[in-house]
């Protein structure tokens, strides 16, 4: 991978070269491009030095906590006073600075990953499963992220750009609330039904984008941005309006509680517990990438990725592809509903929504559009959620949860930017993003 | 590959002539049948009033609904199938879909008032302005990035970073102005950031933009938190006043609608005119387009490329950033998370829906905002009509729009490479 000569700057080539080498070559097989026989450091040392992807995801990430470091500093009256007397007492300001930074960023880390209090109650005789409390909750929240990460992804291998995760999620959530309220099944089984449900919901709609690109050419960067407004109005309307979603004798935007029997189960006991749904969507992700390393369908879809043109001549339906592609994005999309509304959440209002399309966009960023890839960013944003709703309750509000999307937006605007980091920390070479498929204009 | 899209498209293009006429038919059948029978039900006249406040006063228009909605239909139909059966030029080809569109409005209203409280046609039309601007200033800003070859999807975090700015600067330092040029400014940073990753660090610029987005929304989130929430002063939701143009303000109609507002819609006057007569009557506009359209030829006479897209790029995000500035001090005065609610992308919607031009960008807005304000009005006037459904029309539209049903849209050739000198 690292190997990959890209001596011509314009991109076109440059995914051109790609797909020379081969869709395969990209980061599905394990076998890296060095050639063989070659020292497991020297290859480190390379890797670092040439920023493979990895490198350059560290130091995306590492640059992102520095520059929101300086958001912590800029929000803290303390150490603002601090800075104010920085040539009478620069160790003070320091000190400061080190101070609040390192204690917000420690917080998070407690918050979502391991307090190490949990782990000395343990040894003291206190709970056990305390220690995997976090943890637990981040594998909550990355659940959803996974798996809208995965609808966008898996439209970036065919070289699509599924902006409308969100309104596929709309779809998914609107089913899934049906069937879950609406219909009275067996507990297994009407589990099942919500999920395929939900499935399908979101399927269609990513199925009218693919078909309307197929057929009249419309841009899915449009269509999919126009389709998630349209999906939100239709969300509030069914919300609003009695015989519709909304739940009898309300006037909130709020649908009746799902059946339990629809709901999700967990896996373990109270408390720290697995919800099915990350197994749900860390088995989506497994099945995504067999998907597109292990079947036809899938080499069709890394091909017209990489590109139509030459996947036309080769003898692919390229619009097939397309439409299947997207049929299976919206799919995952409306699987993500279906773990909020049967998981966490068991009731559908306006706000479910949340932000779960955008951040899908940033954990397909992160994850390279990789199945693998995708999970380790759905957890990371996990976790950065978790922890920055933990820091916000330990400074008492001085550091705002929020601060966690601008640390998002950073990382994936670094990783994004592979130019920018490799200038940073003065890296040689160039490799690919990994990203050269997606669509470079509106005439694509 | 052009060729295989062409034969994908071959079966839409050779109905293209009958499309026109048929959405005529169809929409004036929808007039009659529709609207027309629905106002009969009603039995009521539809009422129109044409002045709002103190000047001159016209008496209000009353008309019978459902013969109303009738006779726009039939209107409607008859240019449909004057349009299926003679040649007509360009221009009255345009005149015909104004037409139509506009009948369709009126049997609309028609039949939403039928024996309702009376509607003010000035309010209305003042409102359909209150709503265009922002995405007027945002479409605008797009069609200085897109004819220089540079795709802005930034537009929203542009609007929400200007209208962040301009809140809390006019809040703190008490200067309106002041305030105005701080949003634009701010619009012009993210248009910056937008310039720096797109054409020097290459960056992919559908995913930059949706990253600054998402780095916008998240920083205005933050320190609305840390700055705004905690100390109002910094949020006191201060608003500029409307100027009345002397003289112009005056005429009936026109003038409450034209003359009668903040600096914001003469802003946006001058720059639609502006731009729309340098991109197209300039030397300056043939560069720019020179440079969208094939950099390596403009490149080839000379032309700095990619001065053209940073000085574009940037200028596009200081227009953007009066846009974000007019949603807090030009309308509702205070700051509020996520205010811009995908305006930015609506004004995306209208730079494409209108061709890359800014006439068309111009039309294409007022019609989102006129939906914009009919989803706000209607519901007020007849609650029969759910407000989401109304809002939803614009998106329907675009999307209608840009599967090709309303006619082939082309973005310049370069739109979105990066260009490299070789």
């Amino acid at each position: 991978m690292s190997e990959t000569p890209v001596a011509a700057p314009d991109p076109v080539p440059a995914a051109a070269d790609a797909v020379a080498a081969g869709p395969g070559q990209r980061g599905d097989s394990p076998g890296p491009a060095t050639p063989r026989g070659r020292l497991t450091g020297a290859v480190l040392i390379q890797a670092i030095t040439q920023g493979s992807s990895a490198v350059i995801t560290i130091l995306a990430i590492f640059l992102a906590l520095v520059v929101g470091g300086v958001l912590i500093v800029f929000s803290d009256p303390v150490v603002t006073r601090a800075w104010s007397s920085l040539f009478t007492h620069p160790g003070y300001a320091l000190g400061q600075t080190w101070d609040a930074v390192s204690f917000a960023y420690t917080q998070m880390f407690e918050g979502a990953i391991l307090n190490p209090s949990t782990v000395s109650a343990a040894l003291h005789g206190g709970s056990v499963a305390a220690i995997f409390y976090p943890l637990s909750s981040t594998c909550a929240q990355a659940t959803p992220l996974i798996l809208t990460g995965l609808s966008v992804a898996i439209a970036f291998r065919a070289g699509l750009f599924n902006i409308g995760a969100a309104g596929q999620w709309v779809g998914g959530a609107v089913v899934a609330t049906w069937l879950g309220f609406g219909v009275s099944l067996p507990p297994v089984i009407h589990v099942i039904v919500c999920l395929i449900g939900a499935f399908v919901g979101g399927g269609v709609i990513g199925w009218f984008v693919g078909l309307l690109k197929a057929r009249t050419g419309a841009h899915e960067v449009i269509v999919t941005i126009m389709l998630n407004y349209v999906m939100y109005d239709l969300l509030s309307y069914l919300l609003s309006h009695q015989g519709m979603l909304q739940k009898p004798k309300q006037t909130n935007q709020i649908a009746p509680f799902i059946a339990s029997n629809a709901n999700l189960p967990h896996v373990g006991g109270p408390p720290p517990q697995v919800g099915i749904g990350f197994l749900i969507a860390v088995a989506a992700a497994l099945g995504v990438a067999w998907l597109l390393s292990r079947t036809t369908t899938g080499f069709e879809f890394r091909t017209v990725g990489a590109s139509p043109s030459a996947a036309r001549t080769g003898g692919i339906n390229v619009e097939r592809s397309w439409v299947l592609v997207m049929l299976l994005a919206g799919g995952l999309a409306g699987l993500s509903a279906a773990t909020v509304i049967q998981g966490t959440n068991t009731q559908l209002t306006f706000n479910s929504y949340g932000t779960y399309g955008p951040d899908g966009i940033t954990v397909a960023l992160l994850g390279r559009a990789k199945p693998i890839g995708v999970v380790l960013a759905g957890l990371l944003f996990g976790a950065l959620h978790v922890g920055g709703t933990y820091v916000e309750a330990a400074t008492l509000g001085q550091v705002p949860a929020n601060i966690v999307q601008v640390l998002e937006g950073l990382i994936v605007l670094f990783v994004a930017a592979p130019a920018l980091i490799r200038a940073t920390f003065r890296l040689r070479a160039t490799a690919g993003t990994g990203m050269e498929a997606v669509a470079k204009g509106w005439n694509a | 590959m052009t060729a295989v899209v062409a034969a994908v498209r071959r079966p839409l293009i050779a109905n293209r002539a009958l499309v026109a006429p048929v959405t005529f038919v169809v929409l004036g059948l929808i007039d009659i049948c529709l609207f027309g029978t629905a106002a009969l039900v009603h039995k009521g006249d539809a009422a129109f009033l044409l002045s709002a406040g103190s000047g001159v006063k016209i008496p209000a228009i009353r008309v019978a609904a459902a013969p109303a909605c009738f006779a726009l239909g039939a209107i409607s139909v008859g240019l449909g199938v004057l349009r299926g059966t003679t040649e007509l030029g360009r221009a009255a080809r345009r005149l015909t879909v104004a037409a139509v569109l506009l009948c369709f409005v009126l049997s609309l209203l028609c039949w939403a008032d039928a024996g309702h409280i009376a509607l003010n046609v000035i309010i209305i039309a003042q409102g359909t302005f209150a709503a265009s601007i922002p995405l007027i200033l945002g479409a605008l800003a797009g069609c200085l990035c897109e004819r220089a070859g540079v795709i802005n999807i930034a537009i929203e975090g542009q609007l929400l970073f200007g209208a962040f700015t301009a809140a809390i600067v006019a809040s703190a330092f008490g200067g309106l102005w002041v305030g105005l040029v701080a949003g634009s400014l701010a619009g012009g940073l993210v248009g910056t950031l937008l310039a720096v990753f797109a054409i020097s660090f290459l960056m992919d610029q559908i995913i930059l933009g949706v990253v600054l987005n998402v780095l916008a929304l998240g920083m205005t989130d933050y320190l609305y938190d840390r700055l705004m929430s905690q100390n109002s002063n910094y949020n006191t939701g201060v608003t500029f006043s409307t100027i009345k143009i002397p003289g112009l303000s005056q005429i009936p109609i026109i003038g409450p609608i034209f003359f009668d507002s903040t600096v914001f819609l003469y802003i946006t006057y001058v720059a639609v005119i502006a731009i729309q007569v340098a991109m197209f009557h300039s030397r300056w506009g043939l560069r720019v387009r020179a440079v969208g359209e094939h950099p390596t030829a403009a490149d080839t006479v000379g032309i700095n490329v990619l001065w053209i897209r940073y000085r574009n790029v940037i200028l596009g995000g200081l227009l953007a950033g009066i846009g974000g500035a007019y949603l807090t001090i030009g309308s509702v005065g205070s700051f509020i998370p996520s205010i811009s609610s995908g305006f930015g992308y609506i004004a995306l919607a209208a730079l494409i829906f209108g061709r890359w031009t800014p006439l068309g960008a111009l039309t294409a807005a007022l019609l989102f905002g006129f939906c914009e304000e009919m989803a706000l009005v209607l519901p007020t006037v007849n609650p029969v009509l759910p407000a989401p459904i109304m809002h939803m029309a614009p998106y329907v539209a675009t999307i209608i729009a840009v599967a090709g049903l309303v006619g082939k849209v082309r973005a310049p050739k370069a739109d979105g490479q990066p260009y490299v000198k070789a």
